[in-house]
């Protein structure tokens, strides 16, 4: 499975300004409640995928269970895509998006 | 002692798994993932699509146009990977640990497209359906569940 990052973008995003070095504002993956996903299933990707404990995956699918959404992973975009990529390959619905940016609410 | 319920899936000391599962099943299994790639390749546009290939940008429809163009053909084809995997090996007894992972994934797949299709909530039951074959398909939908849950509960020895 570790084959998946080979499928990234390619594309790589270059600062405008070359000589400071601002810091990236990280990119956070959500993952949606749906009412089709096994709980049981939600944490083995959660494990398998991001290498969380089994206590975190659980507490993570629990979040997406009860709250509807749960940030599961953050760092660069280019990160962000390829964790989105394996979430949608294992039939999770994840999206991505600036941290900070905020938006839907925990509805 | 006994054994009150047989394991469908066992993991064996070698790191395989033993399958137990009988020929009605097992044809079951070999025809339902060819019938989905097909109706994924048929049907472009429709709503239980939108479940298997979402939107990873919902806030930034340029981003998203550029990563269904960078990804949607990878994702096609894992998808049809993990569809072939379970149709190929559906009459295995012995699978191997990238086998089995293909078969959650395929199960998981014909669940949301029938799951989408017959538009199941959580509280979803049998009696909410009054068409004769969408309870069928509902009975096919829970037993892909219970198939798969069992799959899970295998893999989860490995990690």
């Amino acid at each position: 499975m570790g084959a998946v990052a080979t499928t990234a973008p390619v594309e790589v995003e270059r600062p405008e300004v070359g000589d400071v070095t601002v810091p990236d504002v990280p990119w956070i993956v959500i993952v949606w409640n749906d009412p089709i996903n096994l709980m049981s299933y939600v944490t083995f990707v959660f494990q398998k995928l991001f290498g969380y404990s089994r206590e975190k995956a659980t507490a993570l699918m629990l979040d997406v269970h009860q709250k509807g959404r749960a940030v599961v992973s953050s760092g660069t975009r280019e990160e962000a895509e390829v964790d989105v990529f394996r979430l949608h390959e294992h039939g999770l619905w994840a999206t991505m998006e600036k941290d900070g940016v905020g938006g839907e609410g925990t509805g | 002692m006994t054994f009150l319920f047989r394991r469908r899936f066992a993991r064996a000391r070698d790191g395989s798994y033993t399958v137990r599962l009988d020929e009605a099943e097992r044809r079951l299994l070999a025809e339902l993932p060819t019938q989905l790639a097909s109706l994924v390749e048929a049907q472009p546009g429709d709503p239980w699509l939108q479940r298997l290939f979402p939107t990873a940008y919902p806030k930034d429809p340029d981003r998203e146009d550029e990563w269904r163009l960078l990804m949607s053909v990878d994702l096609h084809d894992r998808r049809r990977a993990q569809l072939a995997t379970l149709a190929e090996t559906a009459g295995a007894t012995v699978l191997t640990e990238e086998q089995l992972l293909g078969w959650a994934q395929a199960l998981n797949d014909l669940r949301l497209y029938l799951g989408t299709r017959l538009e199941v909530s959580e509280e979803t039951e049998l009696e909410d359906f009054e068409d004769e074959g969408d309870g069928q398909l509902f009975l096919l939908y829970t037993w892909l569940g219970m198939l798969q849950e069992e799959t899970v509960r295998a893999l989860g020895d490995s990690l």
